[in-house]
């Protein structure tokens, strides 16, 4: 399996504030990799780390093989959307599009024209005066026309309303479909990723809280609802990921790669967005813990 | 890359050289009548003996003018620090562009190499046109007038605006870089162009080169300033220099040792009697004469093209140790 992106204790402070901490990942190739977590979560320090607009405090990080822009080729391997997709306001599209011919070795001149006609844009339109939605259209087609080996897009999609959402996913995955490129794709919403990715990454509080394969995470958690009972009872291959519990009943979500026998449990499936909202509640409760034993909650 | 920092920069390019362009026009149907005006008055003056009358009138002539273009060449290079240098970095950071042009297949100190590159080698061209084009104007005027060295003159004629402009542009673009705003870097800039122009033409254009000495011997004709000072009973020499283009940093009174006179030989020498001022000076520089001379300190018109491509070099020096500064400053990927 090829690793596209690879971090080992990766981290960045801004004064005494983590922005992420001790992040350890390896990306595999060929996957379209979903980067949830909440506003602030540490997606966008992450992202900027790995095209090289950051540096880190601490730890290493990899892009294809190589430190973050460490050079024109490595630069012209990576597609990069950043966050509100940032265009030259007062220069058309064609210019745009004669900024990556001249400044990136691959360019496709011929896909990113054919782009540009299929959306249905007026080539000497000013980017300036584009909807949001023909914006992020347009950054999509200067990423993808470099012909990069790896896609980041950063909340491609977050100021985009419903129909434009699904336009620029839609258009994303025939890009996949087509040129086989690697894609990481962060948002703060699962709903936006679920139809697209098949490999999920969980960051909550600048720390990875969950990452794999998307099949693989559905087959290995199970929501359980039954009589009350101690979580402490269960066998211990099953993790309790969250808990809930009335006088009669427990419901809890459990990881486990074992099947479930017990019959007093009845046992279903869970979406991914369960499964994202019980990891960023699971470090949630974990910072409370840490804070309550500082003194810091009564 | 360079291409691409030619398209950006074009509007602002279009903007200068439209203004060169009217200027142009104005000085090209105005200049021809000062030449006349010499060719027909001045050059010919000796043989009226009128020359101060034709003098006077040709360097009153086109007197906006002249205003306009001495203040044009002094603003010219701190707007351009200020409109093309400021916003050069600090904007792409304010719109977020940075993200965009940082993550195409170019390096970000070439990307910052061709900015600056292109950005000076703009700024250079339409001052050095801008001075060509005054310096041009202004020659019949300069040649009758004033004194070259003049600092509203040195600065605003032949090289030196063209070694302001670069320096201008450079700073700019390195208060944009570091202080990622347009509007406060555009302040930077201006404060620190003129603070730079204001100590080069205070204390470092006097000792590009050191000057020369001379002295002259004190006869009754020497203009001497007799008077009562703060510090004393005073005589001071107003000869006005060597030369009339020549640049007289001081006129000493001083004796064989170097010393100047003493205040009470010169109480003794330059009584302030009953009679009239001219010929109080007469008797004191009679007095004077038996043990001392003027000593003038001064940089003859001949090296006037010497200090200007230096005070040039020390500007473009300036900016170079400036742009250097700049590259280690741009944020690196590890």
């Amino acid at each position: 399996m090829t690793v596209v992106l690879e971090t080992g204790g990766l981290g960045k402070q801004y004064g005494r504030r983590w922005a992420l901490h001790d992040c350890t990942l390896s990306i595999p190739a060929e996957k379209v990799v979903g980067l949830v977590g909440p506003n602030g979560a540490g997606k966008t320090t992450l992202l900027h780390l790995a095209v090289g607009l950051l540096s880190p405090t601490t730890g290493t990080i990899t892009v294809l093989g190589d430190a973050p822009a460490s050079g024109r080729t490595q630069l012209g391997k990576i597609g990069f959307v950043a966050q509100d997709t940032p265009t030259y306001a007062r220069l058309s599209i064609t210019q745009h599009l004669h900024m990556g011919a001249w400044l990136n070795p691959n360019w496709d001149s011929e896909l990113a024209a054919q782009r540009v006609d299929q959306l249905g844009l007026d080539p000497k339109q000013r980017a300036g005066s584009l909807s949001g939605g023909q914006r992020a259209q347009l950054a999509l087609t200067l990423a993808i026309a470099k012909q990069p080996e790896l896609l980041l897009l950063d909340e491609p999609v977050a100021s985009l309303d419903p129909l434009a959402r699904r336009e620029f996913l839609q258009s994303l995955m025939e890009v996949v479909a087509e040129h086989g490129v690697s894609v990481v794709l962060s948002s703060h919403l699962v709903s936006d990723l679920e139809r697209v990715c098949d490999y999920l990454i969980v960051l909550d509080a600048s720390h990875v809280q969950l990452a794999g394969e998307v099949s693989e995470l559905l087959a290995s958690h199970h929501r359980l609802s039954g009589p009350r009972r101690d979580p402490a009872t269960l066998p211990p291959t099953q993790h309790v990921i969250e808990q809930s519990h009335t006088d009669k009943q427990s419901t809890l979500l459990v990881r486990t790669d074992e099947p479930i026998h017990d019959p007093a449990w009845n046992v279903t499936p869970v979406t991914l967005e369960d499964l994202v909202l019980a990891y960023m509640s699971q470090s949630r409760d974990n910072q409370a813990v840490g804070r309550s034993t500082l003194g810091l909650v009564p | 890359m360079i291409r691409f920092a030619a398209l950006q920069f074009r509007n602002q390019a279009a903007v200068a050289f439209g203004a060169l362009a009217v200027v142009a026009i104005v000085l090209a149907v105005t200049g021809p009548h000062l030449v006349n005006l010499y060719d027909t008055t001045v050059l010919t003056c000796g043989v009226h003996h009128d020359c101060s009358a034709a003098t006077t009138a040709l360097t009153d002539t086109d007197g906006p003018i002249q205003v306009f273009l001495a203040f044009l060449l002094l603003a010219v290079p701190a707007l351009i620090g200020m409109f093309w240098g400021a916003p050069l970095v600090a904007h792409e950071f304010e719109a977020g562009t940075f993200r965009l042009a940082w993550t195409q297949g170019v390096t970000r100190t070439g990307w910052l190499a061709v900015k600056l590159g292109v950005g000076a080698l703009a700024s250079v061209v339409v001052t050095g046109l801008l001075s060509l084009m005054v310096t041009w104007w202004s020659s019949p005027i300069d040649t009758v007038s004033a004194n070259h060295f003049d600092p509203l003159l040195f600065g605003a004629r032949d090289l030196t605006p063209v070694g302001y402009a670069a320096f201008a542009f450079v700073l700019g673009a390195c208060a944009g870089l570091v202080i990622r705003r347009t509007v406060p870097a555009m302040f930077t800039a201006l404060a620190g162009f003129v603070a730079v122009r204001y100590v080069v033409n205070s204390w470092v254009r006097p000792h590009l080169m050191a000057p020369l000495h001379r002295y002259l011997v004190i006869n009754a004709s020497s203009p001497l300033n007799m008077g009562e000072t703060p510090a004393g009973f005073q005589v001071t020499a107003t000869t006005r220099g060597v030369l009339p283009g020549d640049w007289v940093y001081s006129n000493q009174i001083v004796d064989k040792a170097g010393h100047a006179p003493t205040t009470a030989f010169l109480d003794r020498a330059c009584p302030l009697g009953h009679a009239s001022a001219q010929v109080n000076a007469q008797t004191c520089a009679t007095n004077l004469a038996a043990k001392f001379h003027l000593l003038v300190t001064y940089q003859p018109a001949s090296r006037y093209w010497d200090l200007q491509w230096y005070e040039t070099a020390v500007f473009f020096g300036v900016a170079a140790i400036l742009a250097g500064l700049c590259f280690l400053w741009i944020p690196r990927p590890s």
